[in-house]
């Protein structure tokens, strides 16, 4: 058995790759394994409802904005109350300081080396400072981006991300105009960086045409948020589910109702659950969330920049679904746009100075659903509690868990078209394994609660069951 | 008066004044947890531990202990901060005190002691007992996983509102603060919902419900200030 490690590895979280291959040496299956159990949910038990933001936003050091938000939305469904407006607009104004921030991470830090430099390139030059060197504006680009976003962050939560900051009802502190005014700043520029990296990647989509036809480009469904209207959403609204035509198949889907249209199948070699949209049946009803999803469903962003963006990215499949996983690279640079845009238009709206931002309450509601958009993905917190607020039953679906499905496919569909007849691995499909799974951007920390090491492991398996070769990505 | 010598210095105590007190008032700090100024002295937690020179070099307890006249004490040394740093492991051990999501963090008294005495990490395995939390009473709540069992609730209780809501039930290890005879807090029918107890707890154990993360500020000092204002009643 050989060990081959590559020197940085960018998927976050940590799993393994099983190939399975047949008499004829043809792959017969693949298997994305997550292998940690999750204890998270049993150990939310008998808390209040009033410390799930802070609970939740420290079990994954990852995306803790997103917990934070989405379980202060499913507090505030436990209250029974609308969180006012400038709450509202708040919480949505960190979310979309995390969805540049993360987004930058998965374009600039994790993919670029790949995406820019090739995925044969010799690995101890495959990583952001490879990039740095062949590219320094890119990469410093890519720096800076991902600075505004966590700024915005900062600025409103703290260093660190006050846990409390988002609580059930509403927030716990408004903009203060310093915090505006500096923000405001930088914001040309963070515009100017997420036009230059859209620029960047349309003009290279020809010379990736192989990796669009094998990462995950198969046809499937794709759930997100929209408004009511059907345009871009990631803090509230209702779900819609499309098809690879872009024909809706259902529309203005209650979030608190999510166990009626999604499903979560169990396989005995994941530790992950297999969400499905119910309707269809497992698997067929295997749907994908994240940036690709929310652009093939919504009609439009909202915001100038990145509607035109969106065209181009229609005019890639002809106006229906684009199907390349690959391509979730390029729904988020235009993510990263429209959420440039909106912070824009929310550092001009003076209600974020609003002191008027909880809603208090006691216990109204004995469950509470909240969903939300991670950069990620979807996001559902259910919870169940007693009468005077206790935790009493937690249900988390993250987004990695949402595209488990479609991540094996992805797995499949890579090693399928990589491995001719090979007995070992080889270097190229490993690093097109990590790349396919990166294309997701999974954060498996949270989806398996558990702080993973680093890495990704493949296990090439023969037709008798014998281990014919693994590969370690190791950090 | 009395006079007494304390870390090298010469201070002066009246006759019925504590260590402590007298320490305090010449502008020397001990560090406490169990002793709230307004309640009678437990001598519960020993964070206060002084030594005695003149007594062999006897620790006592500078909260319970009287002040006498020509005592030599040593209130700060390697000795008792390492004691004082055992002393807060062992209660860090024996219950679950996550900070991380406390609703005390960033305001505790516990986790303040703990960082002035660098303890960055506990030599003892945790226990993780499976301990309640009890949100039943309308304005309040108690997670007894928090709870150092410093009797500072029963002291503000009985001696200030007078309403002896809270007692201990079980022994040593097994000791849980209790509302009553064990109801829920919320049934309690001798509680009058002051709240003085929940402002006494040095820790997250006693909170006001609806408060999120980090949220809970105690006023301890309301204690001192009640008792302070009233009229002395002789007996
Ligand atoms: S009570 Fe204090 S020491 Fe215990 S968890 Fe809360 S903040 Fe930490
Ligand atoms: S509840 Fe608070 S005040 Fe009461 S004994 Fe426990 S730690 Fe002390
Ligand atoms: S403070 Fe003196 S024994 Fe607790």
């Amino acid at each position: 058995m050989r060990e081959h490690k590559i020197p940085v590895t960018r998927v976050e979280g940590h799993g393994l790759i099983t190939i399975h291959l047949d008499d004829r040496g043809q792959v017969a299956q693949a298997r994305f394994h997550v292998t940690e159990a999750r204890g998270f949910e049993r150990f939310c038990q008998g808390r209040t409802v009033w410390e799930m933001p802070g609970i939740t936003a420290r079990i994954c050091g990852i995306c803790p904005v997103s917990h934070l938000l989405a379980s202060a939305k499913a507090g505030d469904a436990i209250l029974g109350v609308r969180p006012p407006r400038p709450a509202d607009k708040l919480r949505r104004l960190m979310n979309l300081g995390q969805f540049i921030q993360s987004h930058a991470l998965s374009f600039f830090h994790l993919s670029s080396p790949d995406l820019l430099l090739g995925w044969d390139a010799d690995p101890a030059q495959r990583h952001i400072f490879g990039v740095a060197q062949a590219h320094p504006q890119i990469a410093l680009d890519g720096i800076r981006l991902r600075a505004f976003g966590q700024e915005i962050i900062e600025t409103l939560g703290g260093k660190r991300v006050h846990p409390a900051w988002a609580v059930p009802g509403g927030v716990n502190a408004p903009l203060t105009p310093e915090g505006r005014d500096r923000l405001a700043t930088k914001l040309p520029e963070a515009r100017r960086i997420a036009q230059d990296a859209l620029a960047l990647y349309e003009k290279n989509v020809p010379n990736w045409a192989e990796q669009v036809e094998t990462f995950g480009n198969f046809p499937s469904l794709f759930l997100s948020l929209v408004t009511p209207e059907g345009s871009w959403e990631h803090h509230d609204g209702v779900i819609r589910v499309v098809d690879s035509n872009r024909r809706i198949v259902a529309d203005g889907l209650l979030p608190a109702r999510y166990f009626e249209y999604i499903g979560e199948a169990v396989e005995e070699w994941s530790y992950l659950k297999f969400p499905y949209y119910k309707p269809w049946g497992y698997p067929e009803g295997l749907y994908r969330v994240g940036p690709l999803a929310r652009l093939n469903c919504c009609d439009r962003m909202g915001t100038p920049w990145a509607d035109e963006a969106l065209k181009h990215f229609r005019a890639l499949a002809a106006g229906k679904a684009v199907t390349s996983s690959f391509h979730y690279h390029y729904a988020r640079l235009i993510e990263a746009l429209a959420a440039v845009e909106q912070v824009g238009t929310y550092l001009e709206d003076p209600e974020l100075l609003s002191p008027r931002i909880r809603a208090e309450a006691g216990i109204n509601e004995l469950e509470g659903v909240g969903i939300h958009e991670a950069p990620r993905g979807t996001l559902i917190h259910h919870y169940k509690v007693d009468e005077f607020g206790v935790i009493r039953g937690v249900n988390l679906i993250v987004s990695t868990g949402h595209n488990n499905l479609a991540m094996n496919r992805t797995v499949a569909q890579i090693a399928e078209h990589y491995l001719q007849g090979e007995t070992t691995i080889p270097e190229g499909l490993l690093n097109r394994l990590e790349g396919g799974i990166r294309a997701y951007d999974p954060c498996l920390s949270c989806s398996v609660h558990a702080a993973g090491r680093l890495g990704l492991r493949v296990v090439l398996v023969g037709p008798e069951g014998q281990v014919l070769d693994e590969k370690v990505s190791a950090p | 008066m009395i006079t007494l010598r304390v870390d090298g210095q010469d201070i002066t105590a009246s006759p019925g004044q504590t260590i402590l007190e007298a320490a305090v008032a010449a502008g020397i700090r001990i560090p406490t947890l169990c002793h709230l100024k307004g309640l009678t002295p437990r001598g519960a937690c020993r964070i206060c531990l002084v030594e005695v020179k003149n007594w062999n070099g006897r620790l006592v307890p500078a909260c319970a202990t009287p002040a006498e006249q020509g005592l030599d004490i040593v209130a700060h040394s390697q000795r008792l901060r390492d004691l004082r740093r055992t002393i807060l492991e062992l209660l860090f051990a024996e219950r679950n005190h996550v900070c991380a999501f406390c609703v005390s963090n960033g305001h505790c008294e516990l986790q303040t002691l703990a960082a002035e005495h660098g303890m960055e990490h506990v030599r003892f395995p945790y226990r993780f007992p499976a301990l309640p939390l009890d949100a039943s009473h309308p304005k309040y709540g108690i997670d007894h996983s928090r709870c150092v069992l410093c009797g500072r609730c029963v002291r503000a209780c009985s001696e200030v509102e007078g309403a002896m809501t809270w007692g201990f039930s079980g022994r040593g290890i097994h000791t849980l603060v209790e509302a009553d005879l064990g109801d829920p807090w919320g049934k309690s029918k001798t509680c009058t919902g002051c709240g003085k107890c929940v402002q006494a707890c040095p820790t997250g154990a006693l909170f006001e419900r609806g408060k999120a993360t980090s949220e809970q500020v105690k006023k301890g000092e309301l204690v001192a200030e009640v008792t302070e204002r009233r009229p002395r009643v002789q007996g």
